[in-house]
């Protein structure tokens, strides 16, 4: 879903943080995706090229670190893995799950190679 | 360009007055897309003398979600309720406007921000009522985002204690992800597009905290069973509020207009 306006929103962010610190480029971006932030990684790395063209960010690797979900049953409070927005609480049946993790979605850091 | 709808960056955004859909469009430029820089520890363990990690931490869509938080805080110190109306084209968000406004206006003021990617075709027909308008083109943005709404409340006359119906472009898809500072979601279905809707737009209905499920007079021309809908919808998002209604006939009006009276009270 959505990807190439989503890989823009991180190239304006890095280009701006790296320039602030002085960068010549940017080596690396590491971001954090959740299993249930709605971000197909793969679609996000096919658009990355062409979002980071003219950009410090142009020749950077992008690392993606894939978070699972997690869920609480609200119903009777136990903790389970999560892969979709629909489930099933393994222990009491209830529908009533709560996400706790899995819906991140945020740049972790950049490495950056500063001028020389 | 997304891969789902074709969308672009949303900066080529233009706001158009009603009646004017193709000549003039003034192209305001957003003074409040602030960036914000956060200072974590740096960590300089890297392998090349010049080359060093910075830590981020920063949500992807950070820039968005600050400005969100300042037209959220906007429309609650003047105490404007501002909803979100989502659905696929064609569901029926501008007719089901055009049938409760005029409820409202006699109540409340109302104004409506249009979001289409061209024509000023529905603010046209929202300016039919009486009520302040503004049409956002999007261009080839598939999506509302919180500048644009940041931007189009600058045009709008907006009163004190009252309704702001925001109608984003007819899209399941990417408008789940974008806050604009609204109070609530409200999302529409129709009974010409399939029961299982909820569980195939997951993201939308989860983010949703009303469903509207419109054209209930067409129940008994088309292959959509209503309960297992509102089934679906309820497994995804376990408080929405559920409403069946045919904006064609006026079937079910009332509950959904008692219920934003209630939310208008609320203020």
């Amino acid at each position: 879903m959505h990807e190439m306006s989503v890989a823009l929103s991180i190239i304006e962010a890095v280009d701006e943080k790296a320039r602030l610190e002085g960068a010549g480029r940017i080596s690396e971006i590491e971001l954090v995706v959740g299993r249930l932030a709605g971000i197909d990684a793969e679609s996000l790395k096919f658009c990355f090229s062409a979002a980071a063209r003219d950009s410090l960010a142009e020749h950077a690797v992008l690392a993606v670190r894939e978070r699972e979900g997690q869920g609480l049953c609200t119903a009777c409070g136990s903790s389970f893995p999560l892969a979709f927005h629909i489930a099933e609480c393994p222990v009491c049946r209830s529908f009533s799950v709560r996400i706790v993790s899995g819906d991140e979605f945020f740049i972790q850091s950049i490495t950056i190679e500063e001028k020389e | 360009m997304c891969d789902t709808c074709g969308c672009g960056p949303g900066s080529e955004a233009v706001l158009r007055r009603p009646g004017n859909g193709t000549g003039h469009a003034h192209d305001l430029h957003a003074d409040g897309m602030h960036h914000h820089h956060h200072h974590h520890d740096h960590d300089h363990r890297s392998r090349d003398p010049r080359e060093r990690k910075i830590g981020m931490e920063q949500d992807v869509l950070h820039s968005n979600n600050l400005l969100a938080e300042r037209n959220r805080g906007y429309f609650e110190a003047r105490h404007i309720l501002a909803l979100n109306f989502l659905s696929s084209p064609g569901s029926g968000k501008t007719s089901l406007l055009e049938k409760t406004i005029p409820l409202l206006k006699a109540i409340v003021p109302v104004a409506v921000i249009e979001g289409d990617q061209q024509t000023t075709n529905d603010a046209d027909r929202i300016d039919a009522l009486g009520v302040p308008v503004i049409q956002v083109n999007t261009g080839t943005g598939c999506h509302l985002d919180a500048g644009m709404i940041n931007r189009a409340v600058r045009e709008l006359p907006l009163q004190d204690n009252s309704l702001l119906c925001i109608e984003n472009v007819g899209n399941l898809v990417c408008p789940a992800m974008f806050d604009l500072g609204e109070a609530l979601k409200v999302v529409i279905i129709s009974v010409t597009e399939g029961d299982d809707k909820p569980l195939k737009y997951p993201y939308m209905f989860h983010e949703a905290d009303v469903c509207i499920l419109n054209k209930t007079d067409l129940l008994p021309h088309v292959e959509f069973d209503a309960a297992r809908c509102r089934e679906n919808a309820m497994r995804v998002s376990h408080g929405l509020e559920w409403f069946e209604v045919s904006v064609k006939t006026g079937e079910g009006l009332d509950a959904w207009q008692a219920w934003l009276e209630k939310q208008l009270g609320k203020r």
